[in-house]
């Protein structure tokens, strides 16, 4: 494969490259700039719900006429109502709290993990991979059962005379972030557990064997060894959520909708199909700076790992 | 020198506590023979029996089950061809726009990917229903299946395939004969990845089903939301065996797999 000069070779390498490059294009690619073009368009009673269609058989006029009629209302609409300005700050803050508790939850379980018994680091890792195996509605139905006013948590609470009358867990903030670091603790735990578990225990040896204490050891070595993994675990979480609908839809009130839910029923129940192309977009513009920061750091892995 | 502390394990075992207890209570309360979800009333199957007769369930069931064969095949062969092109072609034209939309659909949010994959199928005026669904889920997964795979090629023997062309194998036959063996844990886990994936989505299927293509998650979601009920329970139940068997099933047989290799190869080694 390596010689170029074998015409075959070549050839059957670019049709490596074409095959997923041209369905990626198609499917990831040109969906895009279609949610942006009907961003710009506006809402009508007609078949697709939005207007201008382009109209390929009206040629040049037709084109012209097409660009004349597309216009940035929708954003000024958005721009100008409270409703999705409310909704994209909440799910920002909503994402960057999680990631936090993440975080705060995820790295003592990785560490503990990778200072386990060498034999038992595959059975805890399997352990903490297992449940992003099975069905993620199935892990939030499992909080619905147990976060409802008659449900478990309140049983227990109420059984150990720590509250009186049951406090009402679903429909509350708390109930969302319940559910999502419980959704996306793993993707946060392993990034960290792989690089501290690369990482080399004669450092720590050194660093101790030199007067450092071991708080402070894991303070100047450990800590920004495991930066990396953070930052990956961080933004695999972040992403992701701030565009989360099931969990706030189904552990969440009605107060303040999250951007995913917004984006949702602008689309289900309004059949807005402009607003909520438009919605999609300002949150893809939210989102652009963290996905290339993940995406320059997946990529250097990939030339680390060669 | 590696010490248990008692910080370390009670952070692993809180952990596990809190990724396990709600399956646990779950599975519990699928036995349960009251209607009430919270009030215990001793042991019963009686909701299984129902879900096994309620052909709605079953009839999404199997729809979701066979999307997630197709999709997840595709996947694995269209990612699998990605990973070669990101791993061996080194810098070709378009190299960054491809990597991008390789790594982008992993982090993106589903409403996004969901919404700009259903406005594709309106402009073109295909019929949305079961296919629409396969080439949304292709496309979703095949990126993950190209994550797993990209990493079994960096990390084998290259050498295995430069002998077997010095020794005169055309390149096409030594992929076939050489690398694809290699890869193939890679591509088997692929496929159980894109497979579970497809099998779990809910927000992407909403946005690119039709009438008559209810997939088990959008049944399950549109059941969900009317409130808790015995025979949701059930199913999630069934689901988690399956899974759990299967991943089980899977990491035993890699062990035994490695353990084989590992005797042979350098008996210290780990994965």
């Amino acid at each position: 494969m390596i010689g170029a000069t074998d015409k075959r070779g070549a050839w059957s390498a670019r049709a490596v490259v074409l095959v997923p490059y041209l369905w990626l294009v198609i499917f990831f690619l040109i969906p895009f700039l279609i949610v942006l073009k009907i961003s710009l368009s506006h809402t009508a009673i007609a078949q697709p719900p939005y207007e201008p269609v382009l109209d390929p058989a009206a040629g040049l006029e037709g084109l012209k006429a097409f660009f004349r009629a597309l216009s940035f209302e929708n954003y000024i609409f958005i721009a100008s109502d409270w409703l999705y300005l409310s909704s994209y700050l909440k799910s920002l803050e909503i994402a960057a709290v999680s990631t936090l508790l993440l975080l705060v939850i995820g790295f003592p379980l990785a560490y503990g993990i990778a200072r386990a018994p060498r034999r038992w680091q595959p059975a805890l890792f399997l352990l903490v991979v297992l449940p992003f195996w099975t069905s993620f509605l199935i892990r939030i139905y499992a909080w619905i059962n147990i976060l409802q006013r008659e449900g478990l948590l309140n049983q227990v609470l109420l059984a150990l005379g720590i509250v009186e009358t049951p406090p009402a867990w679903l429909s509350t903030d708390t109930a969302v972030y319940i559910g999502i670091v419980y959704s996306y603790l793993p993707f946060m735990v392993l990034p960290i557990y792989a690089t501290l578990e690369k990482m080399d225990d004669t450092l720590i040896e050194a660093a101790t064997d030199l007067g450092c204490p071991r708080w402070k050891a894991f303070w100047l070595v450990t800590l920004p060894l495991s930066l990396p993994g953070v930052v990956a675990g961080a933004l695999l979480c972040f992403i992701p959520i701030v565009g989360e609908f099931v969990i706030p839809d189904l552990l969440g009130g009605s107060q303040t909708m999250m951007i995913g839910q917004t984006l949702w029923t602008e689309f289900f129940a309004n059949k807005d199909w402009p607003v909520a192309a438009a919605v999609a977009v300002v949150l893809l513009c939210l989102l652009v700076v963290p996905i290339v920061i993940y995406q320059q750091m997946q990529a250097r892995d990939l030339a680390g790992g060669r | 020198m590696r010490r248990a502390s008692w910080f370390n394990v009670a952070s692993v075992a809180l952990g596990l506590a809190f990724l396990y207890l709600p399956i646990v209570i779950l599975v519990i309360f699928s036995f349960n023979a009251s209607r009430l979800v919270t009030v215990w009333g001793g042991w019963s199957t009686r909701w299984y029996v129902e879900l096994f007769q309620d052909r709605a369930m079953l009839e999404a069931a199997w729809v979701t089950l066979r999307i997630a064969v197709v999709s997840a095949t595709a996947a694995t062969v269209l990612g699998t061809l990605a990973a070669i092109a990101l791993v061996r072609l080194g810098r070709f034209r378009g190299r960054l726009l491809f990597s991008g939309m390789i790594y982008a659909p992993l982090v993106m949010p589903e409403v996004i990917t969901g919404l700009s994959l259903l406005l594709l199928f309106v402009a073109v005026d295909v019929d949305r229903g079961f296919w629409t669904i396969i080439l949304a889920h292709t496309t979703l997964t095949m990126c993950f299946v190209t994550v797993v795979v990209q990493s079994r090629l960096l990390s084998f023997d290259r050498s295995l395939e430069e002998a077997a062309m010095n020794l005169g194998c055309p390149p096409l036959k030594t992929f076939l004969t050489v690398t694809l063996p290699l890869i193939a844990p890679a591509l088997v886990s692929g496929w159980v990845l894109a497979f579970t994936l497809s099998l779990d989505d809910l927000v992407i299927a909403s946005f690119t089903t039709g009438p008559g293509a209810t997939t088990l998650p959008i049944r399950i979601y549109s059941e969900v939301r009317l409130g808790v009920k015995p025979e949701i329970n059930a199913i999630c139940t069934i689901m988690i065996a399956i899974v759990a068997t299967g991943i089980v099933a899977a990491s035993l047989l890699s062990k035994f797999h490695e353990l084989g290799r590992d005797r042979e190869a350098h008996p210290v080694a780990r994965a």
